[in-house]
């Protein structure tokens, strides 16, 4: 017979309502000024790199310390020195040009490489890393500028033998083919659900709408970041019930 | 030797039984309606776990002791003597290990290796090739088709003019055809140029031992590799070996050894090191290869009860320095009509080489002829799939028609009134066809331990398609054993051979190996299991874990404790696909249907729904079948919608080779994807299943395409469909 292969939860990608314009509006209110100005904030810490004085720096490292004092320079490079990362929640020592990135310092000195270079450029999200539990592309940010941030990767969320709930979503659910995308899908994932234990199908594809997978396994990436939310509320008993 | 055997073969809309002569050692083919107790089941993929937690190691992430990191200095000019190049102050860099020259080649397109250094790290390599000194001598291009076919233009090779000679298929007489039609429909309708976008790009680590050549590549064909560098250095094939335990991608970039891989091998050679050399994204986008582009001029004609009289296409299309830009597959064959004509020339241009991309040709010839099939059928007034199915050529092709129209609701939305406000919708319905019936050639090895574990090992490569998965779940199947006793390993020119993973070639051709070897195991393990139970091997049968009388289920034997009376470690046994039997059908059908949305105030088509209709065979797993479809039908949205490699006429250079300005379909441009199979017991091999990575991907722009026509009342007779030509079909800009 003829076999009807259960339909994956893409949804309609044309909503009659709009929805998706609607949770960008809601979005955009809630972006505070007080959340702006942090944010703000966050890039002095950057500018402090490049020769402007250190005192806005909202995390200065231990290491840097004889140049990270308030108003005072801190010079780095362009030869290279050591820092100290905190990636998967092991601080790290390693000796690398400050024009490395996080991601190359990732795969190279520090072995792990599940992330993955490939638009180099923020465009893909292959190498989805967790700042601080946000999603970040590690190809646009400077290894040095993650001193002082919890860095989490692909490795530290699960292994093959222990995964992650969401990585084993992705298993079941079969959101994966080539696997090249995949560790910065479920990245990505990770971050979204841990911001919003309860996404709709639409929010889902926000979440991942900056990861690129070329084999096309979008619908069952949606799959498994839903049923990946439905488990773990399944499992939590609710609060104030 | 060989034995005859009778198969009932055939589909839901029919069976026959079918007499084949069938080698002694080959297991009897499957058959329509085989109880399966593994085949067929939802199977999460093997190497699931080490992909989704980063473990699986791709040639990308290789690293050896001591390994360099090479990089490729590329024409910036698209066509240019090599003058001369200087390596004098690259090679005074601290770090560089090795330089070396494509030996004054000249270059045809901006992006063409010219040279290339291998240092002690990627940042020291790339700081090197800005110090290669080269002097070029710049030649006139030309990188636009209409430019290149003029008598005065810049010849990209020493030869008369840029075209080929039209290569010219003819059935009947397409002049009498049209004299018999009582409509004639005629267009041009023309496709970009679409680049393969694997997201781990090409590349390879070379390590040298001596005369012995060990390569870690990112390829489709890891035999075929082998074979081009044995070449290449002059080296008897053994001495190189070529592994690809996983690959992120290749969609047909990936045959063979390119030259990323050759300059590998060399600097690596030259250093006296391993040396690493994966290529930068824009390199990828200019000198890996691409589909084709087409300028397709279809003329066809149908007689007064809307049965096609006459089908015609002249086109030419353009691989930049390579060729096969012919896109008449579909119009030889999705139809039936007595009288065909094609005629395809390929135009040479100064622009990057195309190469093999998913289903070459097909969806390029797809669209064109399935708009033009909708803009003749309304002049016929006839609803569009009625006039496919009068004109339809495959039996499976029809039920899936019914099948997909039913899901799809065809009537109902082909009927319905059109929307009077900006967003307009509409639907469209395109054929599919392929010929994913695999070749013979593959080997392979079953293995079984003493602990009762079985191993399979074959030389193929997993594109992502799910190949570990399918060849572990046939074996078990053979052999009688929970999927979880069985692996697979591949990847490796070490083990059987077997042939690259491309024309949706590997499921057919592997698996057929793949069961012979488990089958040729079961008989070596049945033997030594028959004195076991006092009963002849032939009256025994491998099911559930055990070894047990077919007749007397009381007298069994697990599995595992056969394994346990090896003499040795292991048993092996060997299989082969031999050359495929005459069967129910070679064919492979497929239709899929699409609903659109358009916004004729800015253009913008947003593709609503896609319901997917394919015939595979037999379906291995329909999980990772599923997958394969969804990916098909979404990359046809990206060729249909957004994609086109953009080169500058007045510059030469490309636009675009980037992963934004070159517009991949995101999560957000998916549609809702229904996918139904049609299960074909075709009998062709001792499987009867087929690849499914092309076919599913044909018909996509076209259903698209036609759905954006019936939407706005115009076609549009260019892809990508973005907004500009939206609203110029609509007669607003």
């Amino acid at each position: 017979m003829p076999r009807k292969i259960d339909q994956d939860p893409t949804g309609s990608n044309c909503p009659p309502d709009h929805v998706s314009d609607v949770a960008a509006r809601e979005d955009t209110a809630r972006l505070s000024r007080r959340a702006f100005i942090k944010g703000a904030g966050a890039a002095a810490a950057v500018a402090s790199l490049i020769g402007v004085p250190a005192a806005a720096a909202t995390s200065p490292s231990p290491e840097s310390g004889e140049a990270a004092g308030a108003g005072v320079l801190e010079r780095i490079g362009p030869g290279a020195r050591e820092i100290e990362l905190r990636i998967n929640g092991v601080a790290r020592q390693v000796t690398i040009e400050p024009r490395v990135t996080l991601l190359e310092a990732l795969r190279g000195p520090l072995g792990l490489t599940g992330a993955k270079l490939v638009c180099d450029r923020g465009a893909c999200g292959a190498c989805t890393v967790h700042l601080d539990g946000a999603p970040v592309n590690a190809c646009m940010m400077l290894a040095i500028d993650a001193r002082g941030h919890e860095v989490i990767t692909i490795e530290g969320l699960g292994t093959p033998g222990r995964m992650h709930p969401v990585q084993r979503a992705f298993v079941e659910a079969d959101a994966l083919q080539c696997g090249f995308c995949t560790p910065g899908m479920v990245m990505a994932v990770t971050a979204a659900l841990a911001a919003n234990p309860a996404p709709t199908l639409d929010e889902v594809k926000h979440a991942v709408s900056g990861n690129i997978c070329r084999c096309g396994t979008y619908p069952h990436v949606f799959k498994a970041a839903l049923a990946a939310a439905a488990k773990a509320r399944s499992l939590k008993p609710t609060e104030g019930a | 030797m060989a034995r005859r055997v009778t198969l009932k073969l055939g589909f839901a809309g029919g069976t026959r039984d079918v007499s084949v002569v069938i080698p002694d050692d080959e297991p009897t083919p499957w058959a329509w309606g085989e109880n399966f107790a593994v085949v067929g089941i939802e199977t999460p993929r093997l190497d699931g776990a080490v992909k989704a937690t980063g473990a699986a190691r791709y040639t990308y992430d290789v690293d050896l002791p001591g390994m360099l990191h090479g990089a490729i200095l590329r024409s910036p000019y698209p066509h240019a003597r090599v003058r001369n190049v200087d390596f004098s102050e690259a090679r005074r860099l601290a770090g560089v290990r090795a330089a070396i020259d494509r030996g004054g080649e000249t270059a045809r397109f901006a992006g063409q290796e010219v040279a290339a250094v291998a240092a002690i790290s990627a940042d020291i390599a790339a700081d090197a090739l800005a110090l290669i000194k080269v002097e070029y001598e710049p030649l006139p291009f030309v990188t636009e088709m209409e430019a290149a076919l003029k008598p005065d233009a810049p010849r990209v090779f020493a030869r008369d003019g840029n075209a080929t000679d039209p290569k010219i298929t003819s059935y009947g007489n397409v002049t009498q055809g049209f004299e018999q039609a009582a409509a004639v429909h005629e267009a041009i309708y023309t496709t970009q140029v679409q680049t393969h976008v694997s997201l781990e790009t090409h590349g390879a680590v070379a390590q040298w031992d001596g005369d012995e050549l060990t390569v870690w590549c990112s390829t489709q064909g890891i035999f075929g590799v082998r074979d081009d560098l044995a070449v290449f250095f002059n080296l008897p094939a053994d001495n190189v070996r070529v592994i690809t335990q996983y690959l992120g991608g290749g969609f047909g970039s990936k045959f063979g050894a390119g030259a990323e891989v050759m300059i590998a091998a060399q600097l690596a050679r030259e250093a006296n090191a391993p040396v690493k050399l994966m290529l930068p994204r824009a390199a990828e986008h200019l000198a890996t290869g691409n589909r084709p582009s087409s300028s397709q001029h279809v003329r066809i004609g149908a007689d007064r009860e809307g049965k096609l009289s006459a089908i015609e296409l002249v086109q030419h299309g353009s691989g930049g320095i390579g060729g096969g830009a012919g896109s008449s597959g579909p119009f030889k064959s999705l139809y039936r009509c007595a009288n065909i004509r094609t005629e395809e020339r390929d135009v040479y241009l100064n622009a990057g080489r195309s190469s093999a991309m998913r289903a070459p040709g097909w969806p390029q010839g797809c669209f064109a002829l399935e708009l033009a099939i909708d803009e003749l059928a309304r002049k016929f007034k006839i609803d569009r799939l009625e006039f496919r199915r009068r004109n339809n050529s495959n039996p499976v092709r029809a039920m899936e028609y019914d099948l997909g129209a039913r899901a799809f609701d065809w009537d109902a939305k082909a009927r319905a009134a059109k929307s009077r406000g900006p967003l307009r919708r509409g639907v469209g319905v395109a054929a599919a066809g392929w010929h994913g019936i695999g070749a013979s050639g593959p080997q392979a090895q079953a293995i079984a331990y003493r602990d009762g574990r079985v191993t399979i090992r074959i030389g193929t490569q997993d594109l992502g398609t799910g190949t570990r998965t399918i060849l572990a779940m046939v074996a078990a199947e053979e052999l009688g054993l929970p999927l979880g006793r069985v692996a697979a390993e591949i990847g490796d020119t070490r083990y059987a051979f077997s042939l690259p993973s491309g024309g949706s070639m590997t499921a057919p051709s592997t698996t057929p190996a793949v069961r012979q070897a488990a089958a040729h195991l079961k008989d070596k393990l049945m033997r030594i299991a028959a004195p076991m139970l006092g009963v002849d091997a032939s009256a025994l049968e491998a099911r559930d874990g055990f070894i047990r009388a077919r007749d007397q289920p009381a007298k069994a034997v697990k599995f595992a404790d056969v394994c346990r009376r090896f003499a040795g470690d292991s048993i092996i046994a060997e299989g082969e696909h031999v050359p495929n039997y005459e069967g129910f059908s070679g064919e492979q059908a497929g239709c899929q249907f699409a609903e659109v949305e358009v916004d004729i105030e800015t253009g913008i088509v947003r593709v609503c729904e896609v319901v997917a209709v394919h015939d595979a065979g037999l379906i291995v797993d329909p999980l990772t079948a599923r997958s394969q479809v969804n990916g098909g039908v979404i990359m046809g949205v990206g060729f249909a919608l957004f994609e086109n490699r953009r080169l500058d006429p007045q510059i030469g250079l490309m636009m675009n080779p980037t992963m934004d300005d070159y517009k991949l379909p995101g999560a957000l441009d998916v549609p809702d994807i229904r996918v139904l199979f049609v299960e074909v017991a075709n009998g062709v091999t001792n499987t009867g299943v087929l690849g499914l990575g092309e076919v599913v991907h044909v018909a996509t722009a076209g259903a698209i395409a036609c759905a954006v026509a019936d939407a706005i009342g115009a076609p549009v007779r260019s892809l990508p469909m973005t907004p500009d030509r939206v609203l110029a079909a609509l007669g607003k800009v």
